[in-house]
């Protein structure tokens, strides 16, 4: 889990030139950066055809969900497949609103994966904070014990969680999605992470010399600095929330579903004989959400990955 | 409160916001950690070790709990043949998905660690489908390995080729379910290896250049091994994640619970129908920690496969692989 983490921080250099080799000295200077800029040429075709058919598989299947869910059923069939919309998706996405609470479990997704956003990331950012930068008794076990909580698979505690959800009657609510996502040791680690090194410890002391508060240092100090790495983290917290499916499928009835369960339930609606293109349509409807988050903040997305932001 | 003021001015000397200053001092970074342990330990740890007494109970999902019954749950879930066949399953569709996952992103990625242009809009299009959720990839690649229907069974025909069985076959299922999880993960993979290529120090590629090794020889012997750390962490995530998949059975075939003959019924998913349609609280929850320890101990496995690997080829780079594997490593 902490295997990523260091990337953009690597030594940039860990060989000193020093003195030329012998074997270097014997090489004809031309020869010598004629191989070094090999080492850095441009690739060739073979490269871009490559990531080309990458990025065709990719993007396929998506694509061809939105030309069926604009067709007709049958055209599933047609061979060489459809590779062109058709003029039916409102038509199917009406469909798909009247077969299952697709409006509502679109709603109650946004409020689902918002309120644990929020949450997720207040909490990660206070604890992380003040694991990053302030000195209390017991900070480094307690920093172990979440590290070493991150690894758990808290999904194996769902027939505990589902007891206490039917004991307290949240059942079919909406809390009962969001109260057991509030928080992630995940969270808290990529908070302290970030924080650790972004803050100087001059600047808390400073704030504290100056008579501010713990609260009024965090708040002013610690929150902006940390906008960034709150920013990334809301992002994945959102998606994971956005894209969960066990945990509401237990706790969530099919008439106030999320809209993982409402686009589970509409596949399954059709039994033998499904409605292929009503079925696309709502799988493009729900993807859609992400989809415009993709295009604002892909590039914040990759970044956050790249650093080590997510843990699968 | 009562710590020590030995050596500081006597408490009456302070003024009153000197005291209130010195308790949020000393109080605060407690506050702050306090929201999440006490959430966590409510709705992460209770759960998980309160697992453990329902399984050592016959427990069923309406009654409640009843007789304490020690070990059996677990004896009958490890006497359980569907448990085993569950755990076969999972294992089958581990390794169909993990494997051509991992060579798939680390050539990717190799692709991608080279002066490309349009840097930004190579690694956005990798990542594309891993914004498409489980539920949704299931229900898109349920209508491309349709038997009779699709791009696939369009496919086959056109080379005269049977229809393959997918939803009903083992192996067939087993392949259309990896493809599932292939397509949505190894773009972001890639993305996870490729920033640890880029971390490689360009001037170890260039004196080997200059040294004559080749391409291929460059990547076999500088970058496989410099990327080890990440290589061992996507493995590792991998198998935690491998061995809790659910969505995309699950949605296979939605009717069943891995199909007619279980013949993609992973063991999640098993626990699934123990607890919620057989509403065996005790013997699911005996189900869950077998999977936990069944967790740990593949991730370790995998831990010690990978380092093997990496001892096995990295003799020519270990000089300069040392010091950016150990970096990485800790932090």
């Amino acid at each position: 889990m902490t295997a990523t983490i260091s990337t953009p921080k690597s030594p940039k250099s860990q060989k000193s030139p020093g003195s030329p080799s012998l074997e270097d000295r014997r090489l004809v200077d031309a020869e010598r950066r004629a191989r070094r800029k090999r080492a850095y040429e441009r690739p060739g075709v073979l490269t871009y055809a490559l990531l080309a058919a990458f990025f065709l598989g990719s993007a396929f299947p998506l694509w061809w969900s939105f030309v069926i869910g604009s067709r007709q059923s049958s055209d599933t069939n047609l061979v060489p497949p459809a590779v062109l919309p058709g003029p039916n998706f409102l038509a199917n996405a009406a469909k798909v609103f009247d077969t299952v609470p697709f409006l509502q479990g679109l709603l109650n997704s946004v409020v689902i994966s918002g309120a644990i956003t929020v949450s997720v990331v207040f909490f990660s950012t206070l604890a992380g904070y003040s694991f990053a930068k302030l000195r209390f008794r017991g900070r480094n076990g307690l920093m172990v014990t979440v590290i070493a909580t991150m690894a758990i698979p808290t999904q194996l505690g769902i027939i505990p969680l589902f007891m206490l959800m039917a004991e307290w009657h949240w059942v079919g609510t909406l809390q009962a999605v969001i109260v057991p996502g509030m928080v992630t040791a995940f969270g808290v680690f990529f908070m302290r992470q970030y924080l650790v090194d972004v803050i100087p410890d001059e600047l808390i002391e400073a704030a504290r010399v100056d008579g501010a508060s713990m609260w009024g240092t965090f708040r002013h100090v610690a929150l902006p600095a940390a906008r960034p790495a709150m920013a990334v983290l809301a992002l994945f917290t959102f998606m994971a929330a956005w894209t969960d499916y066990l945990w509401p499928l237990l706790v969530l009835s099919p008439r106030n579903p999320s809209v993982q369960t409402a686009l589970a339930a509409l596949s399954a609606a059709g039994g033998q004989n499904p409605d292929n293109a009503m079925v696309l349509a709502g799988a493009v409807l729900s993807v859609i959400p992400l989809l415009i988050l993709f295009v604002v903040a892909g590039k914040q997305l990759v970044a956050g990955i790249m650093q080590g932001a997510v843990k699968g | 409160m009562t710590s020590s003021t030995l050596g500081r001015p006597a408490r009456s000397d302070l003024t009153f916001r000197q005291k209130v200053s010195r308790f949020d001092y000393a109080f605060s970074p407690f506050l702050y950690v306090a929201p999440f342990f006490i959430l966590f330990a409510a709705i992460g740890v209770f759960p998980i070790v309160y697992t453990m007494n329902v399984s050592l109970y016959d427990w069923h999902l309406l009654k409640g709990q009843g007789d304490f019954v020690g070990l059996e749950n677990y004896v009958s879930v490890l006497s359980d043949p569907f448990f085993w066949n569950a755990f076969g399953n999972t294992v089958s569709i581990f390794l169909l998905s993990a494997i051509p996952q991992l060579v798939i992103a680390t050539g990717i990625a190799a692709l991608l660690d080279q002066a490309i242009r349009g840097k930004t809009f190579w690694r956005m299009s990798i990542l594309l489908p891993y914004i498409v959720a489980p539920v949704a990839v299931t229900v898109i690649f349920l209508q491309i390995f349709n038997q009779y229907r699709g791009p696939i069974a369009g496919l086959l025909e056109l080379f005269g080729l049977d229809p393959i069985r997918w939803a009903f076959d083992v192996l067939p299922s087993h392949i259309a379910i990896a493809s599932m999880v292939n397509w949505r993960w190894t773009g972001y993979n890639a993305l996870l290896l490729l920033a640890a290529m880029q971390a490689v120090p360009r001037d170890v590629y260039e004196s080997a250049a200059i040294d004559g090794a080749n391409k291929l020889r460059r990547f076999w012997s500088i970058t496989i091994p410099m990327i080890r750390p990440t290589l061992i962490f996507v493995v590792i995530t991998a198998t935690i994640g491998g061995l809790q998949i659910f969505t995309e059975p699950k949605l296979f075939d939605s009717r069943t619970n891995g199909g007619g003959d279980r013949q993609f019924q992973t063991i999640v998913l098993y626990l699934y129908e123990l607890a919620f349609p057989r509403r065996d609280f005790g013997q699911a929850s005996a189900t869950a920690w077998i999977l936990f320890l069944i967790i740990v101990l593949v991730g370790l496995i995998s831990f010690a496969i990978t380092r093997a690997i990496r001892t096995a080829d990295v003799k020519p780079a270990r000089s300069s692989a040392a010091p950016v594997g150990a970096q990485q490593g800790e932090s």
